[in-house]
């Protein structure tokens, strides 16, 4: 290969953080007009590298060249100045500003003293033709479907005439048919001559779009490649270290009663609109009813109201035969239930709390862990010792603050706490977002024994992988309903993404059937 | 292995209490540092004027009793402040729920006749400390129940009890005794007063002991862990299936019933009768007593006996060294300053914040 000059270049970069070595001697190269995936589990040093490139940390050692010039970057200011353009997870977008609003914010052309808003609409339409990118200039950002956003952050950087694109987790949000329009999107931008790294975890997105891929692992290049070189299963070796097991091993499920029952249930929102529009489904013993859809269409209240965090406006919540008399987590908890949250420094862990004590977080008031008022220490360590050996959670001590535990062992805290009560009904809500390929195996695993083991399980979560892997019937939620309950191996991936898009359920599943 | 890693862990204790030890200390001493330069200004030596301070203070039997019986009510008021904190409470009204206790207590003390003096004593203290505790359930129950933040409404309810206390020493609960002419109730009989042995007033006694009390309610309790959650992460207490509305109230019950305690105390061991003059500030003292103390029962014992100290020996600075005594005034407002803005205390002394452990005036404040 002849030596092109390099958009960027990155060589031995070096960055410590006190007591871990973030990134260690990194040599990373970007082509022009190549998408790059970088690829690794969490605390990988992927986000350290892509900070320390768009000049929000300074590293330790090492040097950065961009079209074969040395260049040191001090700040962000920099990066931009220099044609580098991130486009972070989560949006930066103002929602009540229109598209070109959004665009020239920080930049903003001026005719005098006042703002030139014709220029930057005129802006919008050039670099949308340009890169053929479709957005209404004049659309506000808060009515756009997230995957247009999406487009308006992109264009967002090239307006700042970014040459280079960092793209971090860029198909979290999106529905599997965005994820195919992004992929559209980032080949047009290639062939444009814009240069783009991909970070990500997911391997199949990694094998679909990338020219090379660099696999990090703890702080370091563990290699490169590219997809015609490798399998799934070689990358996620490369990121874990070892075999991993991808397919979750699981016989047939063996469902018996109903466990929950859910009836027409409506529930709203922060803002008093209704979130959860009559849904109505039951979970039985022995069997796992995933729920799929794009996030904010409603999970997060169903899950709160079924375990007694949200108040319902109407409908019915039966656990065991019984309704909750006055909805209450702890009745709902000492009946069997076990709660995966969301979001779980919000609500599963008290973050400055000692791992002990967080284990015992719902039952501390009972025997052995209290006698009479006062708590039993020696019961809460001799708990917290069995628990974290059992579930295998890393960490120095079971007196360690929780905070200082990485997610997925803060995660394993939480399971180990909730698969030590005996569970009728298990409620995992995103359970292994934003965790290793390690641990959600791990999770994985445990969730699948749970199921064999009697309990009914209700997983809701934006993976469609994991929905696939883990349910056996599968629920499809947009915009509140439920628009189709299938059974998991009786329907495509791309029959789902439909349904989460909010195509109705009759011509997406007859569709499919009709050739079969 | 095991040794070790416990050798480590006990290190790690020692240097934890030497940090979180570090902002107060260096707050009292940034303190008194600004206090000398304003006492060697007004031309008067600082070294005489802190040296007479300590004379006063500590120099003396004498001086230890008055030291001991200014720290008592500090002590009581600053867990009243602390208790309710672990909780994510800003209760401001301690000294409200400390008038409460006082008068009530002074009734049980002067209306009550014929029991023996033991009893009367303890009957006078347990109805101060019910009294107190139960005007602590109405911010309470307000903010339970309307969302009311706890730092408005306590602060209105102290204007309430200062009135309705007034009131009542003044009206219905007024010494009647011939040439009388000022606001107080008639002096308790002697079977319901608290004794000092000595040096040592009995109420101090009470107040380390309540002290104790607190930190094992806290610490050692399921309701402590109860209180510590939900002033730690309230989202996950309700996950838990904690009833926190209920928590909410019972901490500011517990908490006011130490500053009516205090009040109480104040009355049986000091003052002798229900006078509005002589608890002015005691409540609100407690306020940087407990942030002096790191919101730590314990914490607050050393905190209140400096203040205590300095109150006790300001008489001997001003006679010896001829400061005024106010100048102890303007060294407790730049303590407590110091500890609040704890950020200058940290920069000056190179302190790293620790995550978690930093107290946060403005909880509630929209946070919640």
């Amino acid at each position: 290969m002849s030596e092109e000059t390099l958009a960027l270049e990155v060589r031995n970069i070096v960055k410590r953080f006190p007591g871990v070595l973030a990134n260690d001697h990194v040599n990373f190269t970007l082509r022009k007009g190549e998408v790059h995936a970088l690829l690794g589990e969490n605390g990988a040093g992927k986000t350290t590298l892509m900070n320390i490139i768009y000049g929000l940390y300074h590293p330790d050692e090492g040097e950065i060249y961009i079209n074969g010039q040395k260049v040191t970057i001090d700040s962000p200011h920099d990066a931009i100045r220099l044609g580098i353009g991130m486009v972070h997870q989560h949006f930066m977008l103002v929602p009540v500003f229109t598209v070109a609003e959004n665009l020239i914010l920080g930049a903003e052309p001026t005719k005098g003293w006042t703002l030139d808003l014709k220029a930057a609409r005129e802006a919008v339409i050039r670099l949308s033709e340009q890169y053929g990118l479709e957005v209404d200039p004049d659309a506000v950002v808060e009515d756009l479907p997230v995957g247009v956003q999406q487009r308006v952050e992109i264009l967002k950087a090239l307006y700042r005439d970014a040459k280079v694109l960092v793209l971090d987790e860029p198909t979290a949000v999106l529905t599997p048919q965005e994820v195919e329009e992004l992929f559209v999107i980032m080949r047009q931008l290639k062939e444009r001559g814009v240069s783009i790294i991909f970070i990500t975890h997911k391997l199949k997105e990694v094998l679909a779009i990338a020219d090379r891929i660099t696999v990090m692992r703890r702080g370091r290049v563990v290699g490169t490649t590219t997809p015609s070189e490798v399998t799934e299963q070689d990358l996620a070796t490369m990121m874990v270290g070892r075999e991993v097991v991808l397919q979750v091993d699981k016989a047939p499920a063996k469902p018996g009663d109903v466990v929950l029952s859910v009836q027409d249930l409506e529930v709203e929102d922060e803002r008093g609109l209704i979130a959860v529009d009559g849904v109505s489904l039951e979970v039985r013993e022995g069997e796992i009813l995933g729920v799929a859809g794009v996030q904010g269409n409603g999970q997060t209240e169903l899950v709160e109201a079924i375990t007694g965090l949200r108040e319902i406006r109407s409908g019915k919540v039966v656990l065991g035969g019984h309704e909750a008399p006055d909805r209450n987590p702890r009745y709902l908890i000492e009946h069997g239930m076990a709660h995966i949250p969301e979001d779980r420094q919000k609500h599963g862990l008290v973050l400055s709390y000692p791992i002990a004590d967080n284990l015992v977080l719902c039952t501390y008031y009972k025997p052995p862990f209290a006698k009479g008022l006062q708590r039993n220490e020696e019961a809460i360590e001799e708990n917290a010792k069995r628990l974290v050996k059992e579930y295998d959670v890393r960490t120095p001590s079971i007196f360690t603050p929780a905070r200082s535990l990485s997610g997925g062992n803060q995660q394993k805290v939480i399971v180990a706490r909730e698969f030590s009560r005996p569970v009728k009904l298990l409620v995992a809500n995103q359970p292994t977002r934003g965790l290793d390929v390690g641990s959600i195996e791990y999770i994985h695993k445990r969730i699948v024994e749970m199921r064999d083991q009697g309990a009914a399980v209700l997983l809701v979560s934006a993976e469609l992988d994991e929905i696939l892997s883990l349910a056996d019937r599968i629920a499809v939620m947009y915009r509140g309903k439920i628009v189709a309950v299938v059974d998991a191996d009786k329907v495509t991936r791309a029959q789902l993404g439909l349904l989460m898009a909010g195509s109705p359920a009759e011509d997406v599943l007859d569709k499919e059937a009709v050739p079969a | 292995m095991a040794e070790q890693q416990n050798q480590q862990s006990q290190k790690g204790a020692v240097r934890r209490f030497l940090q979180s030890i570090a902002v107060p200390l260096g707050a009292v001493a940034l303190a008194l540092l600004i206090g000398a330069i304003i006492i060697e200004l007004s031309g008067a030596s600082a070294w005489e004027a802190y040296v007479a301070l300590a004379k006063g203070a500590f120099g003396s039997a004498e001086g230890w009793r008055r030291t001991l019986e200014k720290t008592t009510p500090l002590i009581f008021s600053g867990l009243a402040v602390a208790f309710a904190f672990k909780a994510g409470l800003f209760n401001i009204g301690a000294q409200g729920q400390l008038l409460f206790g006082a008068i009530t207590a002074a009734w049980v003390g002067f209306a009550v006749h014929g029991l023996p003096p033991g009893l009367h004593a303890a009957l006078a203290l347990i109805a101060g400390t019910i009294a107190g505790g139960l005007f602590g359930a109405i911010p309470g129950a307000l903010k339970t129940y309307t969302g009311a933040h706890e730092v408005i409404t306590t602060i209105m309810l102290n204007y309430i009890a200062m009135g309705f206390t007034d009131y009542l020493a003044n009206g219905p609960l007024k010494d009647r005794s011939p040439g009388n002419i000022i606001a107080r109730t008639p002096e308790i009989l002697p079977s319901a007063k608290l004794p000092t042995w000595g040096w040592l007033p009995f109420g101090f006694i009470l107040a380390v002991l309540a002290a104790v009390f607190a930190w094992w309610v806290l610490q050692r309790t399921t309701l402590g862990f109860e209180i510590r959650t939900v002033g730690q992460n309230p989202h996950a207490a309700r996950y838990a299936g904690m009833k926190v509305a209920r928590t909410v109230i019972l901490t500011m019950v517990i908490s006011a019933a130490f500053a009516g305690i205090g009040g109480a105390v104040e009355t049986q061991g000091v003052v002798g009768r229900y006078e509005p003059g002589f608890n002015a500030n005691l409540g609100f003292d407690g306020i940087t007593v407990a942030l002096l103390g790191k919101t730590n029962p314990f914490g607050v014992i050393p905190a209140a006996m400096l203040l205590g100290a300095m109150r006790a020996g300001s008489n001997v600075m001003q006679f010896d060294a001829h400061v005024a005594q106010e100048i102890t005034d303007v060294v407790q407002a730049l303590m407590l300053f110091f500890v609040a803005a704890d950020q200058i205390v940290r920069w000056l002394l190179r302190i790293r914040a620790e995550e978690g452990e930093k107290i946060t005036l403005s909880t509630g404040w929209g946070s919640q």
